[in-house]
């Protein structure tokens, strides 16, 4: 058994300093102390055998760190995830080790995917033990490989915060992305001389890359001489703060902007030269004119399959300058003409000094003869439909409506994250949570509960397809015991609509295991001592989305909308941008 | 167009690192045909020499993909005639084959190997050369009785090299992170 210590900790601490001597403490209080350090006040997790004695310690430090149990470690994760894209921080989980360290595997490859700063302990057996098989023993370092930016094993407590320090250096510099640190139990319980530097160097690391200044002269001169310009924002521009920049930048030069997924909410929804959503289900404008413009400028995006479609005819009659401050996306998907190498931010000051003030009025009237053919065709009904059920997109209107577009909305994955993103009028930037790159279902409560503890004085909605709903359930007993004020909007179709749709229109309508029998969410809830109510019809809509946000506190909205709704506009899968589909 | 390739990659020295590596060419299903590591002239610094079969475009992507992880200081794709590189082999005979076949000596020196071990029992040439020099060399030693052959990697050179040793030795100046 471990001795813990005599002296009560904060005294401790105030004597270190007093005789400047390095206190002598477990691994599992150097972990904490490092934490503290780093400025983590919030953590999410699940304890477990091979993590207690850092539990332990957290014990003593829960007047300065926030732990947050939740009810599944990928709860946990998502919610760290969805902390980091609220507070801009970096997230943090704990886990124990074997089931604890794989159930963690979805949440960090979802971060990896979507550039997301997280950092996931997790306890490991004792490095006596590595290897033999022991109880709960899983090689975690191996399985993360592939999906952490950095992982690391710590076998003794005097490399723990040393293994702290680069790992929130890492999981938050260049390209953010998560980290996973395994601490053996023997290294959690050893006691070492405690002292804390943090990381700002790493020799084989470059996460700031210098500037071309010659580059940015070359996609100046492009860019001063295009006659259909078009900026492409990604999340890129969000995670360097860049969107005054790229704003500038279009307002300069009268540039059309569109957004990626994860790039929504850099510019807002109303601003003038926001072109609309690019992708498979994004607006029609966006979407057609990547095949008439002259000059792409991607900003902080990485030409996703989603937003290009077949790579073989995208923007191929285009010149395309990227900025991208992650220099293995340069390339990789669509060449560049000019690359520039940087930081987003850094990358669009420089650009802009150099833009001569240009108009584009033709050229932005595609954009308005595009939005006008998919408003006619597909928005009006959508949005304001008069007849029939409830339609995920005026349900979605609404809530847009009276949060003014200032909530931050947290979308999980299918049908209703794409109405969602199509529709809600985005005003503040990292206002838009979801998980884009790995399409991860389950991921909108959890992350919702941490973009909640990341914000809370924001309005933090979820909208959750049932489907979707259903795989993370569990969390609402985290949202209950930590009393985190999340509404949640089920657009319930009793289908996994998006597969369903697929099914529809590439599958001969066979709807193989996508009808979904659900049970009663508002008893769910009610379950969870979360106030609920359930809408089926439209005159009830909106007191309901009233009733919601007036509630103190979470809430389980349930809203059953048209059964076998599509989303369009639709890119097919792999196929030109051009073939988009209007029906 | 597939042909063969040679991947160089310079990295920490950090437990895991050649999985690091090689898992980013098994995503793409790129079977590594060779794999070399060593310590360079600078500790703590360790150069692979990786060959493959596989295309420019591929392994650009993969070389960057590679120069990403964060132990890995720079990751480059050569071209054949871009690096001067050898491969070893070592091959044992029976010592029979002394005593029956007098021309033994005369093949080893025509083929620029050497003797590196005589027992009673067997004898252990080494040579060095590309790929294909060695295995000929096996057709020309099998009369004479080869009990075991084994060859190594490749280590290469890289033509257009300029001062390498030199940014080497500054990394040293600044410390090593692990």
């Amino acid at each position: 058994m471990q001795q813990k210590d005599v002296l009560p900790m904060k005294a401790e601490k105030e004597a270190d300093k007093r005789l400047d001597v390095k206190p002598v403490i477990t691994g599992a209080e150097a972990l904490m102390r490092s934490l503290v350090a780093e400025g983590v006040e919030t953590i999410f997790g699940y304890p477990g055998g091979a993590i207690m004695p850092i539990y332990d310690a957290l014990y003593d430090f829960q007047d300065q760190v926030h732990h947050i149990l939740v009810r599944h470690e990928q709860g946990a994760t998502h919610a760290a995830q969805g902390y980091a894209r609220s507070s801009g921080k970096v997230g943090v989980a704990f886990a124990t080790s074997g089931p604890g360290a794989t159930n963690l595997v979805t949440g960090l490859a979802d971060a990896y995917m979507d550039s997301t700063p997280m950092v996931c302990i997790t306890g490991q057996v004792a490095a006596s033990l590595l290897g033999t098989d022991a109880f709960q023993e899983t090689d975690v370092i191996g399985i993360t490989m592939p999906i952490t930016k950095w992982n690391i094993q710590v076998t003794k407590q005097e490399d723990i915060p040393d293994a702290i320090a680069k790992a929130f250096y890492i999981a938050r510099s260049g390209r953010p992305g998560p980290v996973l640190v395994d601490i053996t139990k023997n290294a959690q319980v050893g006691k070492c001389e405690f002292e804390y530097k943090k990381c700002e160097f790493i020799r084989s690391y470059q996460p700031i890359p210098e500037l071309d200044q010659e580059a940015v002269t070359e996609a100046a001169a492009l860019i001063n001489s295009a006659k259909k310009p078009y900026i492409f924002c990604g999340h890129g521009v969000l995670l360097s703060g860049a969107e005054n920049e790229l704003i500038a930048l279009a307002e300069k030069a009268q540039i059309p902007v569109a957004s990626t997924l994860l790039g929504l909410s850099a510019v807002p929804v109303d601003h003038p030269l926001y072109g609309g959503l690019l992708g498979m289900h994004g607006n029609y404008a966006p979407n057609m004119l990547t095949c008439e413009c002259d000059l792409v400028i991607a900003v902080g995006m990485r030409f996703d399959d989603r937003v290009t479609g077949d790579v073989n005819t995208f923007v191929k009659q285009a010149k395309v300058i990227h900025i991208e401050i992650d220099a293995a996306e340069i390339n990789k998907i669509i060449r560049a003409d000019v690359a520039i190498h940087a930081d987003a931010k850094t990358a669009l000051e420089a650009l802009n000094q150099l833009i001569t003030p240009a108009r584009h009025d033709e050229w932005l009237k595609e954009f308005e003869a595009g939005h006008k053919k998919e408003y006619d065709k597909v928005q009006h009904r959508e949005l304001y439909p008069e007849a029939g059920e409830i339609k995920m997109a005026e349900a979605v209107r609404l809530i847009s409506e009276k949060t003014n577009g200032e909530a931050i909305l947290v979308t999980d994955v299918g049908q209703h994250q794409m109405i969602a993103s199509r529709y809600y009028r985005f005003k503040n930037p990292n206002t838009n949570i979801t998980s884009g790159g790995m399409g991860t279902m389950g991921f909108s409560v959890p992350a919702a509960m941490g973009a909640k503890m990341g914000a809370p004085e924001k309005e933090v909605v979820a909208v959750v397809g049932d489907g979707c709903f259903q795989m993370t359930l569990q969390e609402l007993g985290t949202i209950y015991q930590s009393q985190i004020g999340v509404k949640m909007v089920i657009l319930n179709n009793n289908f996994l609509g998006m597969v369903r749709q697929w099914q529809q229109l590439f599958f001969d309508k066979r709807y193989s295991s996508t009808e979904m029998t659900n049970p009663d969410f508002v008893q769910i809830a009610k379950g969870f001592f979360i106030p609920g109510k359930k809408v089926t019809a439209r005159e009830d809509l909106s007191s309901a989305i009233d009733e919601m946000l007036a509630t103190k506190g979470a809430y389980l909205l349930e809203i059953v909308v048209e059964k076998e709704d599509n989303v369009f506009p639709m890119v097919p899968a792999g196929a030109p941008v051009s073939t988009i589909r209007l029906e | 167009m597939q042909k063969e390739y040679t991947v160089t990659v310079y990295t920490e020295d950090r437990i895991g690192i050649t999985n690091r590596i090689t898992i980013i060419f098994t995503r793409r299903g790129i079977n590594i045909t060779s794999l070399t590591t060593a310590e360079t002239e600078i500790p703590g610094v360790y150069k692979f020499v990786i060959t493959v079969m596989s295309t420019r475009e591929q392994l650009d992507k993969v070389v960057g993909q590679i120069e990403r992880l964060i132990e890995i200081h720079r990751a480059f794709v050569h071209e054949e005639d871009e690096v001067v590189y050898q491969e070893l082999a070592l091959y044992k005979i029976s010592t029979k084959a002394l005593h029956t076949a007098g021309d033994v000596e005369k093949l080893i020196r025509e083929n620029n190997a050497r003797i590196l071990t005589i027992t009673g029992d067997y004898f252990v040439i080494e040579k060095t050369g590309h790929q294909q020099e060695l295995v000929d060399f096996i057709k020309k030693l099998e009369p004479y009785g080869l009990i075991e052959y084994t060859k190594s990697g490749r280590v290469a050179i890289v033509k257009w090299s300029r001062r390498f040793h030199e940014h080497l030795k500054e990394l040293d100046k600044s410390v090593a992170s692990y």
